[in-house]
């Protein structure tokens, strides 16, 4: 029988306490369990950084990449062996940074996997430099001085991208991350999830109080949820004029930032994937993946045949 | 030769007159060179048609057919000139094909000694045109006027005029069929034209068939790689656009359907290697090709292909002349010790640099059993003269052909054992690897120093553990493999000279050893073809009965002579070098040797372009 515990390793974890990191692997977790995904058949890939280590703490296949890579390689594994759930994470300055060409890059493709963002604005591993995702005039602890240049908005650059599911979370609200990690999962094609995250070492701005709205003149939280709040970012009919609508709709929505902050799904449409794409070049990947298929013995006369 | 502006058409010419050829029992070699340009700049391709096949270029022409002025006389005219045309390379005795609209005076070649045949390539297309109702469309056509000159050549040479026809009609087929028609018809009236104006005599070379001598296919470095791939079993190819390695991937991807190969072109070349070892560990056959700009950029991804003990990629590096961009279509061999070290730290790699088509089938396949046997990444180390250049040769043999997917755990043990370790410390080296997707197989994999079920460590006690293990693969291959695979000496056991190299110079050493020998030098040839597993042994004994040793390398440096003396401690007496982004040719090996025997020079650097 399924539990949680299958999904736990013994692996000692070396986050610093109160690390946003520890909500973000037990959603993993529970959604897993949620889906009754046998570890087995998961990979989860990570890229360099604190975020990095998530791998080692789930029991499903896991690959543990370089800084900024994780997405070719996750690429490349779920195109060669389609049968597996693949779940990629990554700090931003992994994904925006120095990986934001293949962020891009795997968007277009709409390949079916996920992909998770610990979005804290920090480089937390390497002692709280400033990253993609922190905004323009704010120092935090351990910088020299404040940011000069603009940040990044992961949801927009998600949307313009191409992916076909993007939504936002929060890393200590496990309830509503596990709901949105799962609504990703279950996408037919490349959802991305920015998990807004406090570094309690090194972001001394965004913290949990910060982001529960303690320092603001009526205290209130400032996340709040896009479901219920009359947005509505999915895609009905692809085939029409829609998509551009809801698009932008969603860009501007990720704009907004400071006293209010929307979490939820910001723009969600179902279209062909890339294996659904590659499946009608090669109708043989609609039987079974290539890596359960001999391709070891194939007759290459034909090919020899043509140049005589 | 036939040369001209590119866009021009000069391969399909080039190659249809070479089908034919080979079509009459002859023999070819047959290479181009060309700017990174798309239309306008020269290029030209060399056919050489011999009775006994040619592994190589020489550099004379004995029939120069120019499809515009430049390549006669070169861009000397311009500010700044790239070349002198190619009128001084014609032999004594030879010829020129060109258009009689330019109206050049015989004296404006500057020669007296070669034959001139201006054709009206103009009139003689309308003609064409006016048979098939098209006389109206000339600009549409008047690419064809290359169709006019390869006729006229073949009419010249005095060829069977049939097996031109044939070459011609098989590249268009199906709807373009009609095209084929007009393209025989344009062939035919420079073919007659050349025998009506000029005679028989006027040209003294004659093409004459002779029996085949089996089935015999035209071939070039690119094909061999990709049909081997296939052959191997790969199912995974990714690639960035880049001269000279595309033309792989293409053919790949115009074949997947057939064959069942997934073909991703990536955003750059780093996402390329790390799809294909993400593609490696996830359990197919993977692979992906580039040439020195991309494979720079692919080091970090070799790095960790290396400590996760990814089955692979196989990664194809068609070197060309560089640094940085460098000469972008031109040839080199500058990148043996670049490939040796790309990536920082210590991980074994395989590195194998086959020296013509034929070896690049054997290696290209072998590199995929390596791959997933030893668990390491394998670079076939290659170029742009290899991979751009024809040659005819027998159908390959795959009946010793056999797939070695190395040491995979079946689900129905892992059923029984709960501790399955990914990276287990073997006494050979080798972890038996689970496929992702397999019951009781799960094992994690990083870039960081690891333990045996591949969680991160710092320990020394793990990491020098870990890194014997690792480096024990490439030792064990090195014993595994036979010397017989590694390297060769060509020639007799012992000679007077020795020379020493590897890759695509193999053809112009070989052949450049006859004209030697003729001229009473005699040579053998030790043609290293691993890298890494180096054959030290081998090289070593070969070399320590040599008497002059001379390294012959497509660089600046030798830098195989180098890695010998690192390896061996044996050092060249000299080197041969050329690194003027072209290909040695035949005559430049026995040039370059004479040089140093009969003039005592120490290092000779040649280049005729």
């Amino acid at each position: 029988m399924l539990e949680l515990k299958t999904y736990r390793t013994q692996v000692h974890n070396d986050w610093c306490p109160g690390c946003g990191d520890f909500g973000i692997v037990n959603a993993i977790q529970m959604t897993l369990l949620e889906m009754q995904l046998e570890p087995h058949r998961v990979a989860i890939f990570s890229g360099i950084g604190c975020s990095g280590k998530t791998p080692h703490f789930v029991n499903a296949y896991g690959f543990h990449t370089l800084h900024g890579r994780v997405l070719p390689i996750a690429t490349g594994a779920r195109l060669s062996n389609p049968g597996l759930t693949v779940v990629a994470v990554g700090g931003d300055g992994d994904g925006l940074g120095i990986g934001a060409g293949h962020f891009v890059n795997t968007g277009r493709r709409n390949l079916d996997f996920t992909y998770v963002l610990y979005d804290n604005g920090v480089y937390g591993l390497t002692k709280g430099q400033a990253s993609p995702t922190l905004p323009k005039g704010v120092k935090t602890k351990s910088m020299p001085a404040p940011a000069i240049i603009e940040r990044v908005n992961p949801i927009a650059m998600a949307v313009a991208s191409g992916y076909t599911f993007v939504a936002r979370s929060y890393a200590l609200d496990v309830r509503h991350l596990k709901q949105t990690l799962r609504a990703a999962i279950e996408h037919r094609g490349s959802a991305f999830v920015d998990v807004l995250q406090t570094c309690p070492t090194y972001n001394d701005i965004n913290t949990k109080e910060w982001y529960g709205g303690e320092d603001l003149p009526v205290k209130a939280p400032r996340l709040y949820k896009l479901e219920g709040s009359g947005y509505n970012g999915v895609v009905a009919d692809p085939s029409t004029d829609e998509v551009n609508t809801k698009k932008g709709n969603a860009l501007v929505k990720s704009f907004e930032w400071g006293d209010k902050i929307p979490i939820g799904v910001f723009f969600k449409m179902e279209v062909p994937t890339f294996e659904d794409q590659l499946a009608l070049r090669m109708p043989a990947l609609k039987e079974k993946p290539f890596v359960e298929q001999d391709i070891y013995n194939r007759d290459i006369t034909p090919l020899l045949d043509e140049l005589t | 030769m036939i040369g001209g502006p590119q866009g021009s058409g000069i391969n399909s010419v080039a190659e249809n007159f070479a089908k034919a050829c080979i079509r009459g029992g002859l023999h070819i070699f047959a290479n181009i060179e060309y700017h990174s340009n798309i239309k306008g700049e020269h290029s030209f391709y060399r056919l050489r048609v011999e009775s006994k096949a040619p592994r190589s270029h020489v550099d004379w022409v004995d029939l120069l057919v120019a499809l515009d002025r430049e390549t006669i006389f070169g861009d000397m005219n311009k500010p700044h000139p790239t070349h002198r045309g190619h009128r001084h390379e014609v032999s004594p005795g030879g010829g020129i094909i060109y258009d009689r609209s330019l109206n050049l005076t015989p004296d404006s070649f500057g020669r007296d000694d070669i034959k001139l045949f201006p054709i009206p390539y103009m009139d003689l297309l309308v003609e064409a045109l006016k048979e098939f109702g098209k006389d109206k469309e000339l600009s549409k056509y008047q690419v064809m006027v290359n169709t006019i000159a390869l006729g006229a050549s073949l009419g010249l040479s005095d060829y069977d005029f049939d097996l031109a026809t044939e070459a011609i009609r098989e590249g268009f087929t199906g709807r373009k069929a009609a095209l084929g028609d007009l393209n025989v018809s344009a062939a035919k009236r420079g073919y007659d034209y050349a025998k009506k104006s000029f005679g028989e005599d006027a040209f003294q070379i004659k093409l004459r068939k002779q029996p085949l001598s089996g089935k015999r296919m035209m071939i070039r470095g690119v094909q061999a790689v990709a049909i081997a791939k296939l052959k191997a079993g790969c199912g995974f190819q990714t690639y960035y656009p880049i001269t000279p390695a595309t033309d792989e991937s293409e053919y790949l991807e115009s074949h997947q359907k057939d064959y069942n190969m997934i073909v991703v072109q990536a955003e750059d070349e780093i996402s390329a290697i790390n799809m294909a070892t993400g593609a490696a560990h996830a359990g197919l056959r993977s692979s992906t090709s580039t040439s020195g700009p991309g494979f720079s950029l692919m080091a970090e991804g070799l790095g960790w292909a290396g400590i996760t003990e990814a089955p692979g990629p196989v990664v194809v590096l068609y070197q060309r002349a560089g640094p940085a961009t460098g000469l972008p279509t031109r040839t080199e061999q500058a990148d043996l010790r670049f490939a040796l070290h790309a990536a920082h730290g210590e991980f074994p790699r395989m590195i194998i640099a086959p020296g013509d088509v034929v070896e690049t089938y054997y290696d290209t396949f072998d590199a995929f059993n390596y791959a997933e046997h030893y668990q390491v990444p394998v670079i076939l180390l290659t170029d742009k003269f290899l991979a751009s250049t024809y040659q005819d040769i027998p159908l390959f043999n795959s009946d010793n052909l056999k797939v070695d997917r190395g040491d995979i755990v079946r689900e129905s043990d892992l059923a029984t054992s709960t501790d399955y370790r990914r990276y287990r410390l073997t006494e050979l080296g080798i972890s038996p690897r689970a496929i992702p997707g397999q019951k009781g197989g799960i094992f994690w994999t990083t870039g960081d120093e690891h333990d045996e079920y591949g969680h991160i460590t710092e320990a020394s006690d793990i990491r020098i553990k870990m890194m014997r293990k690792r480096m024990r693969k490439i030792e064990l291959a090195g014993q595994v493999i036979p010397d017989s695979k590694k390297a060769t000496l060509h020639g007799p056991k012992s000679a007077p000279v020795t020379l020493v190299g590897w890759g695509s110079s193999k053809g112009a050493i070989l052949d450049g050893m006859e004209d030697l020998k003729a001229d009473g030098i005699e040579t053998n040839f030790l043609q290293v073809r691993y890298v890494n597993p180096f054959p030290d042994n081998f090289v070593q004994q070969a070399l320590s009965q040599a008497r002059r040793k001379i390294a012959i390398e497509n660089n600046y440096s030798a830098q195989m002579a180098g890695l010998i003396r690192e390896k061996t401690g044996i050092a060249m007496d000299n080197t041969i070098v050329k690194f003027d982004g072209r290909p040695f040719s035949q005559n430049e090996i026995y040039e370059g040797v004479k040089d140093i025997i009969k003039n005592g020079i120490k290092e000779v650097t040649v280049s005729h372009a």
